[in-house]
């Protein structure tokens, strides 16, 4: 789980962590401030089955086409992507078009974001 | 009676968990000294208030955050809040300032002027405050890590004017450790941030005597989802922690202490919030007399700036929200607060238009102006329910306070381990559980909902602003005596390796060069180092 960008509210993205801990998933929780790249970095060293972006700046759109593209350049490599925060409904479709997995927009239950995650993983 | 009493403690509960019984009489208030614990507003322990007349002398301050795309912008909304009745102004900057990058910084693309102004160097500043008496009318400028930069452009700035230095009011936040724990806007690891801290406020108490070079803010950690306990409990550390870096310079504590101010959040239980500014004030009376032994009243009287809480607000029904901000300003004002931000309706949405702002200000108009409610001070004192629950809290944040400073370390040392923060997401947690299961009532998003959407206008971000911000910095950085700036530069350099050196006059004499908020910070990032967020185990 991480947060791109400048944007240092991150108590969504904790809590959510906190709530797929409780849903059996192993979290790390990278923080805040980190480029896509470094993002992915980590997310191949540590063999993580889904990478978790929060976003509140409005700026998925942009952020889930960096972010498929540098998975993408690593040929062979299996991860599902999941972006949660502030994401209007008219951009859920755009997101999914664009390859990501999960979309967690605000008004998600966190109770129930560990049940997207395994349906997403099941398929 | 006593067997009914007990059955109720189990059910009903404050915000931040305290049982409360069916009702209080004097048996709950057995053995309280009312000379010692109420005592007199304006006079130790403050209890009532940290002046003798308050509202009925002045008025709290009304103070509305705002910023928003470039400075001329910003400048055009200040005016605006000016002429519907604002009584002081605060600045709200966007996160490549609060962050140190200029505006034409790559990395600050999709963010210059976003959640507040664009300030990238004092020709911005001085566009901001252009056509404002800023020796008439005080302003917060609510930054923390560039703190020291924008504290020397503000000072610049009143240079320029002929305005005499010595006699400029204001309120810098300036208050970096509440950052690492909560706002997450910091920059440089934590010694050498508050050290830049201690620079600002000596330089001010010395150079600047009129101004609060500080406001140590509970609020964000209570917005995060701290209860009032953490909340007061974190921010007065915070204040224990500078104030000890700042004796070990050798400083008075009587020299420094008047001009702390601090700041808290207006949540949704009413009086447990009224409760808790009054504790505040007496805990630090006690701090300031018993701790730092200080011997004049100023020292030891906490004033405070409430700015309300959005995070109770919501995005379901968004009228709503005018109600719930006019209970948290009629709480602030029943305990006593020195200057109040009222947060918006849409403040769910975005961040406010003219319409949404200006209904902020009527709040706080019509409670000065139409309650009553100013017409005599600490009007809940000695209400059997407002003394006790002040006592318990009180005793409740002292334990908290002794647990930091004992079991911690101190904040500064806590922020880095992540102590406080695991426990405040812990109760983040549980709240959200606890509203998505009804428990937690929120009326409009767990009860009493609509599936109709509330059509309203909101304020979007002004991205022809951000783009002639981003040409104007490019501009700036062409045309000027550039020797001069890499001269200044080389001083701010020099001034951040000899920590006994005071960082603000080299600052200074960078923003009157018109050297950038991001180049100052670079230059500092080279000698300090960046603070990397560890990243929490969860």
């Amino acid at each position: 789980m991480a947060k791109p960008g400048l944007d240092g509210h991150d108590k969504g993205a904790l809590v959510v962590s906190r709530a797929l801990r409780d849903a059996g998933f192993e979290v790390i929780y990278l923080g805040l401030y980190g480029t896509i790249e470094q993002i992915v970095q980590v997310a191949i060293q540590e063999d993580v089955d889904v990478i978790g972006l929060s976003i509140l700046s409005g700026t998925h759109l942009k952020v889930a086409r960096r972010l498929i593209k540098e998975i993408r350049k690593r040929d062979g490599w299996e991860v599902k992507t999941a972006i949660g925060g502030i994401i209007p409904e008219e951009d859920v479709q755009k997101l999914r078009r664009l390859g990501i997995d999960i979309i967690v927009p605000t008004g998600t239950p966190i109770s129930k974001v560990g049940d997207l995650l395994r349906a997403s993983l099941e398929k | 009676m006593q067997t009914e009493k007990k059955q109720e403690l189990s059910k009903f509960s404050t915000d931040s968990d305290i049982p409360v019984s069916s009702f209080y009489s004097e048996d709950d208030l057995k053995g309280w000294d009312q000379d010692k614990e109420l005592g007199h507003p304006g006079r130790p322990p403050f209890t009532r208030g940290p002046y003798e007349t308050m509202y009925r002398g002045k008025l709290w301050t009304m103070r509305q955050y705002s910023g928003m795309g470039d400075a001329s912008q910003s400048n055009r909304r200040y005016k605006y809040l000016l002429s519907q009745g604002q009584t002081g102004l605060s600045v709200a900057f966007d996160l490549p300032t609060q962050l140190g990058y200029d505006s034409d910084d790559e990395i600050a693309e999709d963010d210059v002027g976003v959640v507040g102004v664009a300030i990238s160097s004092l020709e911005d500043m001085e566009r901001l405050f252009a056509g404002i008496p800023i020796d008439r009318v005080s302003t917060h400028l609510n930054i923390n890590a560039t703190a020291p930069v924008i504290f020397a452009m503000y000072i610049a700035l009143a240079e320029k004017r002929g305005i005499e230095v010595r006699q400029l009011r204001g309120t810098l936040q300036n208050d970096i450790l509440k950052e690492f724990l909560a706002r997450k806007a910091f920059i440089f690891p934590t010694e050498a941030s508050v050290r830049l801290v201690c620079d600002v406020i000596q330089y001010s108490v010395d150079k600047v005597p009129e101004f609060n070079p500080i406001s140590v803010t509970g609020f964000h950690v209570k917005e995060m989802g701290a209860s009032s306990i953490q909340e007061v409990a974190f921010c007065l550390a915070d204040a224990i922690a500078y104030s000890d870096e700042l004796v070990k310079r050798n400083l008075d504590f009587d020299s420094f202490a008047p001009s702390l101010s601090f700041h808290f959040a207006c949540g949704r239980d009413f009086f447990e919030e009224i409760a808790k500014f009054r504790a505040a004030r007496r805990i630090w009376c006690r701090i300031a007399m018993d701790r730092f032994g200080c011997k004049k009243d100023e020292s030891a009287r906490l004033r405070f700036f409430s700015g309300g809480s959005g995070a109770v607000l919501t995005a379901q029904e968004p009228i709503n929200n005018i109600m719930r901000s006019s209970l948290q300003c009629l709480a602030a004002v029943l305990g006593g607060a020195q200057s109040i931000h009222v947060m918006a309706y849409d403040e769910a949405l975005s961040i406010p238009t003219e319409e949404s702002v200006k209904i902020c200000l009527r709040t706080q108009q019509i409670i000065a102006y139409e309650s009553g409610v100013t017409k005599t001070v600490d009007p809940l004192g000695g209400s059997y329910f407002i003394e006790w629950l002040t006592d318990r809290l009180e005793a409740q944040i002292v334990a908290k306070m002794e647990q930091i400073e004992k079991a911690w370390g101190g904040m500064a040392n806590a922020v880095i381990r992540g102590f406080p923060q695991r426990e405040v997401i812990e109760r983040a947690y549980k709240q959200e559980i606890e509203i998505e299961s009804g428990k937690r009532v929120v009326v409009g998003r767990n009860k009493y909902t609509t599936t109709t959407k509330t059509r309203i206008k909101i304020q979007t971000p002004n991205e022809r602003a951000a783009l002639l911000q981003k040409r104007r910095v490019r501009s700036l950085k062409k045309n000027r005596n550039q020797k001069l700036v890499a001269e200044s530069l080389e001083k701010v350099r020099a001034a951040s390796k000899d920590r006994n050196v005071n960082m603000i006059p080299a600052l200074v004499e960078a923003v009157k060069s018109y050297a950038t908020v991001g180049e100052i910070t670079s230059v500092m990032k080279e000698v300090f180092g960046t603070y990397k967020d560890p990243g929490l185990v969860i």
